[in-house]
Parts: structure tokens; sequence; C-alpha cells
């Protein structure tokens, strides 16, 4: 690695980031905004790994390996939520569950 | 240019594509499979980091477990390309969004001492050591073995092991219940 910097590699952790958000705020299919969640966090993942790398420490791998666990664990919640929503409302886009609204 | 910063720059634009053309096609599968090439991408940038333990990882539970479950999902509630559109009403909300990554990289940029020039020098990226010492409450010190990882995980993280335990237990009698079909028709 002559010239890729640590820099390089927590720019594109915050342009993954950003592009999750980006993401999570235009869609409105509630499984397009569970993938740009996921994508977030793959950000994250990324730059806790650039830490554990240039650290030299073991702590951020292991914590990426828990956030991978967690974020399987909520996508499978999350998307039983979104089945058992489907079977009420049918259909997937946020625009027909604004129940709440005025 | 060496091999491994080509190699850099390919993954971080397939990547970066990835995502960019996940969150802006327009049927949910194509989306999926994009997601999949992002996350193929960010599971090389670790490898190019060094930390083969969670390539691997990642390979199989994100994109072999999470994004076949998204696909699964998918196919079962038949969600058609023509409905899934982007909405442009949404435009102002996607401009916070995109400001918002543009002010973190701004602040990225500004609080870095050396953002003038961003040619690496060796010194930035440490050489792993070849003996490992561990001990419980120190930290780890990296090393691409998977067995540091393990007994990083049995000694010094133990907790947080059995807590996801019980997380994995809770979500997964949670679907379960969610899943259920209802005896009485209750309204949400």
């Amino acid at each position: 690695m002559l010239t890729v910097t640590p820099h390089h590699f927590l720019i594109l952790s915050f342009i993954l980031f950003g592009i999750g958000f980006l993401g999570l705020l235009i869609r409105r299919n509630v499984l397009l905004m569970l993938m740009s969640l996921e994508l977030m966090l793959n950000g994250v993942n990324v730059a806790l790994v650039t830490f554990s790398r240039v650290g030299n420490n073991l702590d951020g791998g292991i914590f990426v390996f828990f956030i991978m666990t967690v974020a399987a664990a909520e996508v499978a919640v999350g998307l039983a939520l979104l089945v058992a929503l489907y079977k009420k409302r049918k259909s997937v886009f946020t625009d027909d569950m604004s129940l709440l609204k005025n | 240019m060496s091999t491994v910063d080509f190699l850099f720059w390919v993954f971080a634009i397939l990547s970066v594509g990835g995502g960019l053309s996940m969150i802006l096609s327009r049927h949910p599968v194509s989306a999926a499979m994009f997601m999949i090439v992002s996350l193929v991408g960010v599971a090389a940038l670790f490898v190019i980091l060094e930390s083969f333990f969670l390539a691997v990882l990642q390979v199989l539970v994100y994109a072999g477990a999470v994004m076949v479950l998204f696909l699964f999902i998918i196919m079962l509630l038949d969600v058609g390309p023509g409905a899934s559109k982007i909405n442009l009403s949404n435009w102002k909300s996607g401009l916070v969004g995109f400001g918002c990554t543009c002010l973190l990289v701004g602040i990225f940029f500004s609080l870095n001492p050396s953002s003038a020039d961003l040619v690496a020098n060796e010194q930035m990226w440490p050489k792993i050591p070849d003996a490992s010492t561990l001990s419980s409450t120190k930290s780890l010190v990296f090393s691409t073995e998977v067995s540091a990882f393990g007994y990083g995980l049995m000694t010094k993280y133990m907790l947080p092991v059995q807590i996801s335990g019980f997380l994995l237990l809770a979500a997964m009698i949670g679907v379960i219940i969610l899943s259920k079909k209802g005896d009485t028709n209750q309204d949400i």
C-alpha cells in the first residue's frame, strides 16, 4: 500500500454512509430503505476495519463482527415486520402507510 | 502505482458505484443485485486491509444470508418494476442527505492536519507484528490469524458474545411470532 492512505478508506466510508443515507431519504419502498440501511452499516464497517488496521488493534475487527451479527438480526426482524404490514396494507410503499398523518 | 493501489481504486469505485446504482434503480431485484456487488467490493476492501476473516464473514453473512433474505421477501411480496419509482417530491430530503454527506467529507478534510497532501508515507500503515502478545484486558494486537480473533472473542469480549446470543434468540422468537397467522383479525 504505497499511495493509498487511511484517509482514502475513511473518505470511502463517509461516501458509502452518505449514499446509504441518501437512499434512505429519497426512496419510498420499505425494502429499498432497509437495503440503504445495510449500506450505511457497511460504510461504518469499512471505517472500523481501517482504524483497526492503523491502530494495530483487533478490537475494531471484533466490533465489526458484532455489527454484522446485529445487522443480520435487525434485517430479519425488519423484514418480518414488513411482511406483517404487507398483509394489512397490501403495499410496501410508505405513501400507503400514512394512517397517523393528520 | 502498485497493484494494491490499483485494486483499491477498482473496488472502491465498484462499491460506491454499486451503492449509487442500488439507490437509483427502478426494480427491487436489480437493486438487490447492485447491493450484492457493493458488498463484495467492500469485502475486497477488507482483504486489502488484511482482515481476511472479516472479508470472508462479509461475503458469507451479508452477501450470502442478508441479501438472500431480501430477495426472498422481494419475490414473496412480488413488487413490480413499474411501481417502485423515486418519488421526486422528496427532492428536499434528498438535498438534505446530499448536503449532510458533503458536510461530513468537508469536516473530515478540514480536521485532518495533513490534508494538504494525501501522499502516503510508510508510517501510516504500521507493520503487523509477528508474535501476538495477548492479554485479556489490554488491547488485542492486530493479527491476521483467526485464532487471535477467537481468543479476543472468548476472553475480552465474552459478555458481548453472550448478549448477541440472546439477541439472536430474541430476534428468532420475534420473527416467529410476527409471522404467525392471528386468530382474531386485529387492526394495526
